[in-house]
């Protein structure tokens, strides 16, 4: 909880792998959870420079995030911050970080999301309840294993 | 999607008691129960306990059958799988949002080389 990681072996060579994470045309072509477009993708991929996504659902749902980059070493490293816009989603700053390691059937792309954890606290005890989101998922890993 | 958000507050604020968690903790263990056997280990009374189940069942975490005098509940997990996805929609997102990546970059790829780069 505290951090995602995500690792997937890409058989394209890092920099094609850099620029589709880091351009604005890359990044409208793969960003969001399912087939829905992509409506805004704008990127000044440099150390200060923001991005900019918003996409639509399947479900017709729209949803924008940004951020500021903060670490750029083409082609091997982005880090980024991220943030949702807006609305109930809005979970504050979270901290993307992306690593690049060439491999021989192309790249090994390392994926890490943190700083969740303290946030999701935070916001749960903004949303006035107490419990402690471990023993939370402690008990919904009990009630999956059940099924 | 109002509905959603609702059904979500509903779980996580039936989930935020250690009593309610302790009773869909027993519910987990055993195929239905009566509201005396729930109320066993608890150092409260019956009514308190009566109490937690209406909020249990206020957000479908547990359902109630009486038969004669006797109540049985159950437990419901649909909810509870519902409020585990929410906490694991980052997880969602990303990984999908990579394998498009990879599906995107690997054309990329054969793009390249076809054009001999």
């Amino acid at each position: 909880m505290t951090t995602l990681t995500l690792v997937r072996r890409i058989k394209a060579r890092p920099q094609l792998v850099f620029d589709a994470v880091t351009t604005a045309q890359g990044i409208a072509q793969w960003w969001g959870p399912d087939a829905g477009p992509v409506l805004v993708a704008e990127s000044d991929a440099r150390v200060g420079g923001r991005y900019r996504v918003r996409f639509r659902m399947l479900d017709a749902t729209e949803h924008e995030s940004s951020g500021e980059f903060l670490e750029i070493v083409r082609p091997e490293r982005v880090v980024m911050s991220w943030r949702w816009k807006g609305g109930v989603e809005d979970p504050g700053e979270s901290r993307v970080e992306i690593t690049l390691k060439p491999v021989p059937e192309g790249t090994e792309l390392t994926f890490v999301h943190s700083q969740l954890h303290d946030e999701e606290t935070r916001r749960s005890h903004e949303g006035g309840w107490t419990g402690s989101l471990d023993k939370l998922q402690a008990l919904f890993a009990v009630v999956s294993a059940a099924q | 999607m109002v509905n959603y958000k609702v059904r979500l507050d509903r779980t996580f604020r039936a989930l935020v008691d250690p009593t309610r968690r302790a009773i869909l903790a027993q519910l987990e263990r055993r195929d239905g129960a009566s509201i005396s056997q729930l109320a066993k280990p608890f150092k409260i009374a019956l009514p308190a306990v009566m109490k937690h189940l209406d909020v249990l069942a206020d957000a479908g975490l547990v359902t109630r059958s009486k038969s004669g005098r006797t109540v049985t509940v159950r437990l419901r997990p649909q909810p509870m799988r519902e409020a585990m996805e929410w906490l694991r929609r980052y997880e969602r997102f990303w990984s999908s949002s990579l394998d498009r990546l990879t599906a995107y970059a690997e054309s990329k790829e054969a793009e390249a080389r076809r054009h001999g780069r």
